[in-house]
């Protein structure tokens, strides 16, 4: 039987005004009946033109230069659009990175669902409707026959991407393509997508082509990997080979660079890989990983092209390296330093803040709907000099709004957040003293709008130095090197755009702009989620060095546990608001944990072929924050929750020393409030795998 | 009578992106750099060019005075070679008119449209800065304004205070402010959420500050395109006024009023009405040319 | 909904109220010019005086404008001095005759400006699709008065197919159904021009959106794909400006009209301010800007009907 899919040498150019830029080279792979192959490469190394070549739906001026691609044995090059459209949709189907814009807003999804069936034989359009509400089922959509009626936007973004997955699954095709299926979802979300996906690969046995920069969601769906850089494969194998001995040294790059949720150490070095990916490296007639690459020999890795070979030995794992010996035998790769000790506790506190509580009102001029969003809710927290201080949670959970709170580009309620003594809750940073605003500043999520398009990178630091520090002109020059140079960043970037940056660029000049003004709290909202691991990696250890060589203290906004684990010293774990867990870092990502705590550990994607799935996902989504929230607003999702009590009563507060959880469960901790009626004693999952 | 009552009876949808953040590169550069990736651009402003050079050199270019009466030539008034475009009823040189008639347009039309941008750009700053009840109070005072068709506000204002340049301009700017301000304010909406905003606040800029340095640079594809647009627009409009013998007072040649004057002779002397016909159209084409290729331009990025 | 147009109803006479009052203070805040403007230059002061008392004008404005009001509500806007009968009479039947022109125009223009939008914007870049934005763009740049003299030019003294008035009387020797071709071709290709644009630009959108991809790549052809999932979502946009061309067909008709001698609205308009015809120019801004609004609503409203993403 042929294989479902394979790509034979394929070469794609993209032809422009300015001549032919090369997007894939010489991609050679094969996806058999049932089985799984994981893509992985970073932003712009062509992974998601191999999901629309196998299509053969390529944007315009992209052409197949060279090579075959074969659908269950047939060359997709001859065919006309008709028979291509009696392939897409029947015998490949694709799942798509955001799933509110890959469905119709003005059609029901019930509509769009069918549309599947009736245009692949199907003529009965109730038969057609029987099929999408069973399959709607399947993907487990509550109240399948009543979802057949709403329209896109009444669905969660979770609730979405399953019905693209079963309008994917609608005719039971040969090959399911999904391209970033669960970037942009939260990790509670994502991990029950991927159980879904598990599933129901075993009930149908589609074979699933998987494109991610995610190592860890492959490395749970898939069998086999196969690694892209810059429009090549470097190293195809099965996953636990290439995870446990990665054989080119970009794949080895990406491994050292990620931070590790079970690595038990507090700031090592990762690994990150040096440079970036430039646009002549697509079309080197070498290694195009050369450039950047510590092993590469001029002479052998840039002169003639770089085959496939086998990387231990077997057919079954290769990469695209000359130097494969040269590296087995070098020195395996050093160890990230870290230190586990506990924190000392007795740093200045910069930053108090308690009960703070933000509302609004929703509604416009007159009157609205009368309803309330608590977007916090009694936060209490402290944050120390020298010492990262991690929110972490998932989207909507407040942390953002906690961090605006605390830069002042929000107001609270009530509460008070108090640095250097002075309540800053209720004061806008517009109208702060000069030198409580140069006490705390920040640093954003995006590098796109970081930094404003219309001014360099000189006026984005000098502007600072001068309001901040009262520096004049010519003092405030001179700064800026230093600044760029604390940052790692060569002087003469001064001159430049930011659109002249790259992303991992500009978010150094954003750590440069908010150390500008000597702040004894620096707050980092999510500061590398929109970069690549291996530039992500570069930045998180330039902040490292930062908090070593300082007495700084940050605020870490992240949704990332891996990342927390990796660079916070202490957690505070925010739902709905709230805090439901709060501790020095190696305690609370050590039992006992909050039932949100354990259920965020076993949902992140770990890039461990071996570790278990997660045994259990939270269902459903977080209320919404206008819901009333009587008792522990974790109740409605919580797997141990105690029914009768934990919907109607708060729940108490349960200290261990620093470390503090709000839950019912008897946790052995001393309860600090009045213990609450329990119903019965139910025990917590003391441990995650 | 077009684009007079246009901006009411089409509320165009702002410019989406703009020619954002290539301050760097020189704004020559960057006109050139569109100019040769557009055609259609390129079109629109060489038509622009000759029409403005025209203008400015009319005292040297132009063959006769374009008030000068003869009525000996009326008698074969069509286009020879001492009168390239012939002569109208009066016996005056249609060539000289109309390049005198295009130093009357490119006077009024731009300082109308720069007196609408930057009314409106201050509104719209200050509307989507603050935002509120400052926004409310602006956005319905514009609302209002939109509501009258542009014709009927010129015709009370003539029944008023009478046509004039100064009135022409005055209506001008009123009507179009409110939607450049609108088109302001869409930016400055997207804009001030941006974290570059957030930043300049937390490092103590002023309000001010903030919206014509962070902000306004930002606004400055889709107000360059919508310039352009209006500058098209404007034209047709001082030339719809100039036909219906509400606009310009004469005998300083006026295309629309050209018009005006020879309609009633189309059926012996067609070329008197169609030559100012051609004229003013093909200045708004240039203008709209210039608008779309740039827009396209920016579009692709 | 219901709500919704409640409040805009409300909105709107609020709006009009304002209106309404403007253009009163701006016209007869001086009371004497009234009497001197209907007397003429030659009237002494107290001839002039003597019938700024007799009219009531020596009253506060306020109480005038009040009894103004009172009055029109009732359908009573007083009397045109240029055209020497009631307002109300006069402008019904102008209106009647604008109105008339207008839905035929309305008529030809948006199927011609959807079919041809649509059809430019599927392919974008296409050639029918550079073909149409420039013969698009050039249309909307000539101006009416303009076009009317090229059409003028071509079918009337050249060819001489056609009349070149429109004053809509039958002993002009013109069958009147061919009086009305001239000014519905020249609106047509100036309001189409800016039509078809605006449709194109908003179907191009659509089809660069990721859910035209997902249609495609369930094997759907691209014909459906343009006609189940494309279309409608590519009018949500042009419907409200397709439906505020009314406002521009009703008081923007004045170059037709004046072009071709056509007894419209946008003409009595233009007559009343040059002979500063006050009573004339008041009812008529109210009925322009009351239609103004009222597209303005029913295009708010049919955009929710179109789009289930807006809810009120």
């Amino acid at each position: 039987m042929a294989d479902v899919l394979a790509f034979e040498n394929v070469s794609i150019a993209y032809d422009h005004r300015s001549g032919r830029q090369n997007i894939l080279r010489d991609v050679s792979f094969t996806i058999a009946d049932g089985e799984a192959l994981g893509l992985v490469g970073e932003s712009g190394c062509g992974k998601s033109t191999v999901a629309l070549a196998a299509m053969r739906y390529l944007p315009r001026g992209m052409s197949i230069v060279e090579g075959r691609i074969l659908v269950e044995g047939r060359d997709t090059a001859g065919l006309t659009d008709h028979e291509l459209s009696r392939i897409r949709g029947n015998r490949i189907a694709m799942v798509y990175q955001d799933p509110m814009s890959s469905l119709n807003p003005v059609m029901p999804i019930g509509r769009q669902l069918m549309e599947v069936p009736l245009l692949h034989g199907e003529t009965d359009e109730a038969a057609a409707f029987r099929r999408a509400v069973a399959m709607l089922e399947e993907v487990r959509l509550p109240g399948a026959a009543a979802m057949m009626e709403r329209y896109p936007h009444q669905l969660s973004g979770g609730q979405q991407q399953r019905v693209v997955i079963a309008m994917a699954l609608m005719a039971e095709p040969a090959l399911l393509i999904m391209d970033e299926p669960t970037t942009g979802l939260d990790v509670t979300i994502e991990a029950a997508i991927l159980e879904l996906v598990r599933e129901l690969r075993a009930k149908f046995g589609t074979a699933i082509l998987f494109i991610s920069h995610n190592l860890g969601t492959v490395a749970r769906i898939c069998d086999r990997i196969g690694v892209l850089y810059a429009g090549r494969l470097v190293e195809t194998g099965n996953i636990a080979s290439v995870f446990h001995a990665p054989a080119h040294p970009y794949t080895r790059g990406l491994l050292g660079a990620l931070p590790r949720l079970h690595g038990g150490r507090r700031r090592g070095r990762l690994r990150p890989i040096e440079g970036t990916i430039a646009a002549a490296d697509r079309a080197r007639m070498g290694c195009a990983f050369a450039p950047r690459c510590v092993y590469a020999v001029r002479h052998e890795c840039e002169e003639r092209p770089v085959p496939m070979v086998p990387a231990n030995g077997s057919d079954a794992h290769l990469a695209r390296c000359v130097r494969l010996d040269a590296i087995r035998a070098s020195a395996a790769d050093a160890p990230t330093i870290g230190n586990d000790e506990p924190v000392a506790g007795d740093a200045p506190i910069l930053l108090s803040v308690r009960n703070l509580t933000k509302e609004y009102k929703l509604g416009g001029m007159f009157g609205g709907t009368g309803k309330v969003v608590r977007a916090l809710t009694d936060v209490d927290l402290d944050a120390r000099a020298g010492e990262t201080l991690a929110i972490v949670g998932e989207s909507g959970c407040g942390k953002s709004t906690l961090a605006k709170i605390i830069s002042g580009l929000l107001t609270a309620t009530s509460g008070e957040a108090l640095i250097g003594g002075t309540d800053v809750a209720t004061i806008p940073v517009d109208i702060r003293p000069p030198d409580l605003r140069r006490q705390v500043q920040m640093v954003f999520q995006n590098p796109d709008s970081t930094l404003n398009p219309s001014h360099s990178i000189a006026y984005a630091l000098t502007r600072p130095l001068r309001l901040l520090r009262n520096l004049a002109n010519r003092d405030a020059k001179a700064e800026v090197s230093k600044l760029l140079a604390q940052v790692r960043l060569p002087a003469d970037m001064a001159e430049r755009m930011p659109h002249q940056l790259s992303g991992g660029q500009r978010q150094r000049v954003a750590i440069a702009r908010a150390l500008a003004g000597n702040p004894g709290l620096m707050v980092a909202d999510e500061p590398v989620s929109a970069l690549d691991v291996s530039v992500q990696a570069a930045i998180l250890n330039l902040l490292a060095e930062l908090l070593e060589s300082s007495q700084l203290g940050l605020v870490l906004i992240s949704h990332d546990l891996a990342l927390v684990r990796h660079m916070a010293d202490r957690v505070a774990v925010m739902y709905l608001g709230r805090i439901v867990e709060y501790g020095p870092v190696e305690q609370v990502f050590a039992p006992p944990y909050h039932p949100y705590t354990a259920a965020l550990l076993a949902a992140a994607p770990t890039p461990d072929p071996d570790a278990e799935p997660p045994d259990r996902v939270l269902e459903g989504s977080m209320p919404s924050p206008t819901d009333v929230i009587v008792g522990c607003p974790f109740a409605s999702r919580c797997p141990e929750r105690i029914a009768g009590l934990c919907e109607t009563t708060p729940p108490p507060v349960r200290r261990f020393g620093e470390h503090r959880i709000a839950c019912h469960l008897d946790l052995d901790g001393t309860p600090a409030q009045p213990a609450a009626e329990t119903g019965g004693r139910v025990g917590i999952r003391s441990s995650i795998s | 009578m077009t684009e007079i009552i246009h901006d009411i009876g089409r509320p165009r949808a702002a410019p989406g992106l703009g020619l954002a953040g290539d301050a760097h590169v020189g704004l020559l550069r960057q006109v050139l750099n569109i100019l040769t990736r557009s055609p259609l651009a390129t079109v629109g402003a060489s038509i622009l060019l000759a029409w403005s050079l025209l203008a400015l050199l009319a005292p040297w270019v132009s063959p006769y005075p374009p008030n000068r009466i003869d009525v000996a030539l009326v008698a074969d008034p069509y286009p020879s070679a001492a009168h390239w475009l012939g002569v109208d009823h009066l016996g005056r040189d249609i060539l000289s008119r109309l390049i005198w008639g295009a130093r009357t347009v490119l006077t009024v039309a731009p300082i109308a449209v720069l007196g609408a941008v930057v009314l409106g750009v201050f509104l719209g700053l200050v509307s989507g800065y603050r935002g509120g009840f400052i926004d409310a109070v602006i956005m319905r005072i514009g609302d209002t304004l939109l509501a009258f068709p542009k014709i009927i506000l010129y015709l009370i204002i003539i029944a008023k205070f009478g046509a004039s340049a100064f009135n022409i301009i005055a209506v001008i700017t009123l009507s179009s402010a409110p939607i450049i301000a609108r088109i302001v304010r869409g930016v400055t909406l997207d804009v001030k959420n941006r974290d570059y905003v957030a930043a300049a606040r937390m490092r103590g800029e002023s309000a001010l500050f903030i919206m014509f340095v962070e902000i306004l640079p930002n606004a400055r594809g889709p107000l360059i395109v919508d310039f352009f647009l209006r500058l098209g627009y404007t034209t047709i409009a001082i030339g719809v006024l100039g036909f219906l013998g509400v606009g310009l007072p004469p005998p300083d040649p006026d295309w629309g009023g050209m018009v005006k004057e020879a309609y009633g002779m189309i059926f012996v002397w067609p070329h008197m009405t169609i030559i100012p016909a051609l004229a003013i159209s093909s200045l708004v084409i240039g203008a709209n040319f210039l608008a779309t290729g740039l827009r396209e331009a920016s579009l692709d990025g | 909904m219901l709500r919704y147009s409640a409040k805009q109803l409300l909105n709107m006479a609020l709006t009009l109220f304002a209106v309404s009052f403007l253009v009163f203070a701006l016209n007869e805040l001086s009371p004497g010019d009234v009497a001197r403007k209907i007397l003429g230059p030659y009237a002494s002061e107290s001839q002039v005086d003597h019938l700024t008392v007799q009219m009531g004008l020596d009253r506060p404005a306020i109480v005038r404008y009040f009894e103004y009001m009172g009055k029109a509500l009732t359908g009573d806007f007083g009397d045109s001095i240029v055209f020497r009968m009631p307002v109300a009479d006069l402008m019904f039947d102008r209106l009647g005759n604008t109105l008339l022109l207008a839905a035929i125009s309305f008529a030809v223009i948006v199927p011609l400006s959807v079919v041809l939008g649509v059809l430019a914007g599927m392919r974008e870049r296409g050639w029918f699709d550079r073909t149409i934005s420039v013969f698009s763009s050039m249309c909307a740049s000539i101006p009416e008065f303009a076009m009317g003299v090229f059409l003028l030019g071509i079918f009337v003294v050249w060819l001489g197919w056609l009349p070149g008035t429109s004053p809509l009387r039958s002993d002009s020797g013109w069958a009147i159904w061919m009086q009305f071709v001239l000014p519905v071709l020249v609106v047509t290709f100036y309001d189409a021009g800016y039509l078809i644009a605006m449709v194109r630009s908003s179907m191009v959108e659509v089809m660069r959106q990721p859910y035209i991809r997902t249609a495609l790549l369930k094997g759907m052809s691209f014909n459906r794909v343009v006609s189940r999932h494309a279309l409608r979502n590519a009018l949500i946009t042009p419907f409200t400006v397709i439906l505020l061309q009314l406002n521009y067909l009703v008081s923007g008709l004045v170059v037709v009209e004046t072009l071709f001698a056509y007894p419209g609205f946008g003409r009595m308009m233009l007559e009343a301010a040059l002979a500063k015809d006050i009573a004339v120019i008041e009812a008529g801004t109210l009925i322009a800007v009351s239609v103004t609004m009222l597209t303005q609503l029913f295009g708010d409203l049919g955009y929710m009907a179109l789009d289930p993403r807006i809810r009120v």
